[in-house]
Parts: C-alpha cells; structure tokens; sequence
C-alpha cells in the first residue's frame, strides 16, 4: 500500500513548488508548444492588431458584455417583479420577455455587420445584393419571436385561471 | 463602522451555476469545435495549396500543413457540404460559447487570482482558449458578411489562430475532461430536463468555485437556461442554412448574406465577384477575346467561335464558397479541360494547369489545378449555363468549373491555360 506521504520526495517537492502535479505541466507545455508555433506566424504581420483583436474581445466580453446583460436582466426583474418578487406569475412573466430577447440579441449579435449596414457597401458591390433588408428583417423577427412568446404566456394565464380553485 | 464588501464569489447568484450545467454545455462544443476544425483544415487543403503559391494564402506554415493532400473532384458536393457546415456550425454554436462563458465568469474574478505557478499557467492558458476562441468566431463571423474589418488578411488570421486555439482547448480537455464527466454522472440528464423552476436547487458546492456561495432563488430551470440556448442556436440556423442548402430552403436565409439571388433567368444565382468589381471592360471580352492554350506542344489561340465548334460537354455543378454559401447544381456546357491539353500535346493523361483571368489585380485571379482536376471529364471550360451563354458576372465568355472545388477556384473571364505550369509564365 502507498500512502500519498510516501509518494517519492522529488514528486513531493514539485507539487510543493509548483502546487499541480506534474503532467499538469507537461500538458500546458505541450499546448503551449503548438500555441506557440502557430502564433509565430499569426503575429508575423500586423501583431499588435491581432493582439488587440484577440484580448479586446476576451476583455470586452468579460468586463463589458458580462456586466451589462446581467444588469439588464437585473433591471427586467426589479421592472417587472417590484413589488411582488416572489409571485411565479411574475417570473412567468420575466421569462416570456428574457427568452425572445435573448433569441433576438443573438441574431443581432451574429449579423451586426449586415444589420447595421458596416459591409452593405461591400455587399453590393460584391454580390449585387441589397443590403438595406436586414435590418428590416431582423426587426420583424424580434416582433414574431415577442408575439409569439406573448401569445404562449396569454395563453399560460388562461389555462392557469380556468385551473385555479374558485 | 466598517461596511462588509461582498466576497466575489458571493457576487455571482444563479443557482444555476455548477460543474454539471458547465459540463453540458462543454460536451456540446466538444463535439462542435473539433468539427469546426477538421471541415476547416479540409477546406484549406481543397485550395491544393501545395500546389503553387498563387493556391497557398498560408505559405509559411510550415508543420501544420502536414495532414494536407490532392483534394479530390469525388463526390463533386463534397466542398459545399464541408463549407455549409463549417459556416454554418461556427454561426449556430455561438450562443453555447457564450453561455459556455456565463457559466464560468465567476472563476474569471476568483480571488486569489494566482494561487501557483500551476495555476498561472493554467490561466495563461485559459487567456489563449478565450481569446483565440473569441478570434476564431469574430474573425470567421465577420468574413462570411464581407466585413473585412480584422487585422490582416482572412486565410492567415483564421489559420493560424484556428491552431492556437486547438492548442489550447486540448490542454483544457486534458485537464478538465475528468472532472466533466464525474459532473455529467452527477446528475440525471431526462430528470433535470423534468425539472421545473419550482424545483429546481443549486448544485451541491464544488471544490471549483463554481456553484453560487449565496444562491439567489431560481426564476428558470436549468431546462429553462438549456432551451433558450438551444432556441438561440435553432434560430441562428433557421435564418443561416439556406444559404447552404439551396432549393426553397434559400428564402428562409432571411438574414444570411446569400439569401437571395441576384437575379431570374440562366445567369440569376449568387455571384461574388462581379465583372464591374474585376474591372473586366466590355471590350476585354468582345470579339477580340481570344483563348491562350500552351503545352509540351506548343500554344495555340482560340476565339469563342473556335471553342464553340469543339466538343461541348456538359455538368451539373454547384458553386460553393469558402464563406459557406452555395449554388444548386448549374447546368454548364463547354469544352473539357483534357480536350484543350490534347490539343497543345497532352493527347493523354494531361498535367496540371494554370489557369489566369484577363482580371489584372486582386486575389485568386490566378489558380493551378492538379492533373487530377483536369482529368476530370467535368471540369469544364465552361460558354454556357442554364441554357444560355454565361452573364458578364458569371465570367463571359469563358470560366473555369471544377467538381468539388472551393468556388473561388472556379476562375472566371479566362485569358489562359497553361498546362503542365503552376505559376504565371512569365514567372519561370
């Protein structure tokens, strides 16, 4: 039987030293190996460009992305379930507005540069295509996806008070 | 009066946050990443950059084009299946990416940040999965919309970051995927999919730092949290895959770029490059064009009523782009690429070609083909389509069309063919 207090000194020692056992750091430098091979050429042109692009979007993602949707949904429910936090009705209520939004963001998220129209030069000029409809699009969309959802919570509180004891 | 802050890990509440709903969302990008890496190594090798320089956007790279081969012409839809689910994969696993990410942020402001020499690596690590997994899809997004906005040109930036961001998720794979899977066996998938709000409870704490220290009372389920993601993804994809899929289905692509097509009639299927873009004049292709053909034989020139007296052959052939759009199956007709070799002294088994537009600047103007390519009995020098000679846009009077290849390969308004060359002759 092997205790782990019999474990050899030198793994004891690393683990002390480096505080994750040792195939912790042959994984991370193998990955950094390729990593590194690979960004060798990515920063072969414009580096500080591709830096920027690459922690800009972790660092937009996590400190401005992250706050600000869950403030909003934090300002949904205060908006929403003010007064009465706990009724499930409310909460019904959050979610038929939370998931077309979210739904709804998605779309604007993925198709911003033809939404707002950045590439429609580009567009038109490639494709002959119109770029103006998509924002038109996108909006009708998010009124179907909103109705939709509407539709399914008026019917939710139908069926609810029809249920409900008298 | 001292005020007690609140402890970062007190400042995450949803109870929906562990180990299991993190793990779920991972074995779905498990699956999904590495089938957006491997159709994207296929559509690279599909260029045959190997071939020459004018095919090869990533000449410097060196070990990581080791897998690559003579991409074949069968099946003749093997691009546009590769391409339609590259795009379309990248666009539809968004949402699980970033709920991927909600999951996880509390451990992005866990204190202490470093904890060991181990675990700054690891966040080091970390830094490259997000970073180049956020460069990945920003870049590949933005492409397919032709919004060339990023830092460079597309081919190196996509390559290049697509391996520094599988270096990275196979090192938090190797190190994560144990804990996973104890937290995938943790709970029952169909009983947490039976599991409404008024039932649902966070998960037991976790050595991670994952599970709310406070949790806040639930106001969705975790089937709840797993439906809106996958409604954001079936959304993403009813408004995407039309564009891949073609047929009817094209309309529903409602916010794709290639969602429409330009036009009715013969020539009314998307373009991507159009004559007045390639700066092709009217008089470049009027009756003075003429065809250069050169070989181990010599050259010869051909106008377009000499092509039109030789052997027409025909194929129904798609056309599909690197941006993950593409065309049903065009009806060409033309003279065959081995029938223009037989005549400059490659009566069998023809070579390689070189094929150039009379476009004088931009990228793929030029491509080389390999002898398989031209072998082909499809691969066209393609006069007609649907029935009607070719649009200025779709490349009058004369364009290229391969079976199989990337749609950009398939050069337009051609000026030359030299066979047995992989480079402008002027060149060598």
């Amino acid at each position: 039987m092997t205790s782990p207090d019999r474990k050899p000194v030198v793994r004891r020692l690393f683990h002390l030293l480096y505080g994750e056992p040792w195939w912790h750091l042959a994984t991370l430098l193998a990955s950094f190996a390729l990593c590194g091979y690979a960004m060798a050429q990515l920063l072969a042109g414009d580096w500080r460009g591709v830096l920027e692009w690459a922690v800009g979007a972790a660092v937009v993602h996590d400190l401005v992305a992250v706050p600000l949707y869950g403030s909003a949904d934090w300002l949904l429910h205060r908006a929403v379930r003010g007064s009465r936090p706990r009724s499930p009705r409310r909460i019904a209520v959050v979610n038929h507005i939370r998931v077309p939004a979210f739904v709804s963001l998605m779309l604007l998220l993925v198709y911003w540069p033809l939404i707002s129209q950045d590439s429609g030069a580009q567009l038109r000029y490639a494709t002959l295509l119109d770029a103006g409809v998509f924002r038109t699009r996108w909006m009708a969309v998010t009124g179907v996806l909103f109705g939709l959802s509407g539709l399914h919570l008026a019917f939710r509180l139908w069926r609810e008070r029809r249920k409900a004891p008298v | 009066m001292k005020v007690p802050l609140p402890r970062p890990n007190e400042l995450w509440r949803s109870p929906l946050r562990g180990p299991w709903l993190t793990s779920v969302l991972g074995a779905v990008l498990l699956v999904g990443i590495p089938v957006l890496f491997v159709t994207g190594l296929l559509s690279y090798a599909a260029y045959n950059p190997n071939l020459s320089h004018v095919n090869d956007k990533t000449p410097g790279k060196g070990l990581l084009g080791f897998y690559l081969f003579s991409w074949p012409t069968h099946p003749y839809w093997l691009y546009r299946l590769n391409q339609g689910v590259h795009v379309t994969l990248g666009i539809v696993l968004v949402p699980v990416l970033l709920a991927k990410l909600w999951s996880v942020v509390p451990k992005l402001f866990a204190l202490p940040p470093v904890r060991s020499v181990g675990h700054a690596l690891e966040r080091l690590s970390l830094l490259l999965l997000v970073g180049g997994g956020f460069f990945e899809f920003v870049t590949g997004i933005l492409n397919v919309q032709l919004d060339y906005v990023f830092p460079g040109s597309f081919y190196p930036l996509h390559f290049y970051g697509a391996w520094v961001f599988v270096g990275a998720v196979l090192a938090h794979v190797a190190l994560r995927l144990p804990t996973a899977v104890r937290a995938l066996r943790s709970r029952d998938f169909r009983a947490e999919l039976r599991t409404p709000t008024s039932r649902t409870r966070p998960e037991p704490p976790d050595s991670g730092g994952l599970v709310a220290a406070r949790p806040a009372d639930p106001t969705i389920s975790r089937r709840g949290l797993l439906g809106m993601v996958g409604l954001g993804s079936l959304a993403l994809a009813v408004v995407t895959a039309g564009q891949s899929i073609g047929g009817p289905l094209r309309g529903t692509a409602l916010l794709a770029p290639h969602g429409r097509s330009p036009g009715t009639g013969p020539g009314g299927f998307p373009v991507n490059k159009t004559a007045a873009g390639a700066h092709i004049r009217p008089q470049d292709v009027g009756a003075d064009w003429q065809l250069t053909v050169s070989g181990a034989g010599g050259s010869v020139r051909l106008g377009l009523a000499e092509l039109q007296r030789m052997a027409q052959a025909r194929a129904a052939l798609p056309i599909a782009c690197v941006e993950g759009w593409s065309t049903g199956d065009q009806h060409w007709e033309g003279v065959r690429l081995r029938d223009l070799a037989a005549l400059v002294g490659h009566p069998d088994d023809p070579p390689g070609v070189f094929v150039e537009s009379i476009q004088l600047t931009g990228s793929f103007r030029a491509v080389a083909l390999s002898a398989g390519q031209v072998r082909d009995g499809r691969t066209l020098l393609a006069l007609r389509v649907n029935g009607a000679d070719l649009t200025p846009d779709h490349g009058y009077p004369a364009r290229v069309i391969i079976p199989g290849a990337p749609g950009v390969m398939n050069t337009k308004w051609v000026g030359r063919l030299t066979f047995g060359a992989t480079d402008f002759p002027e060149r060598t």
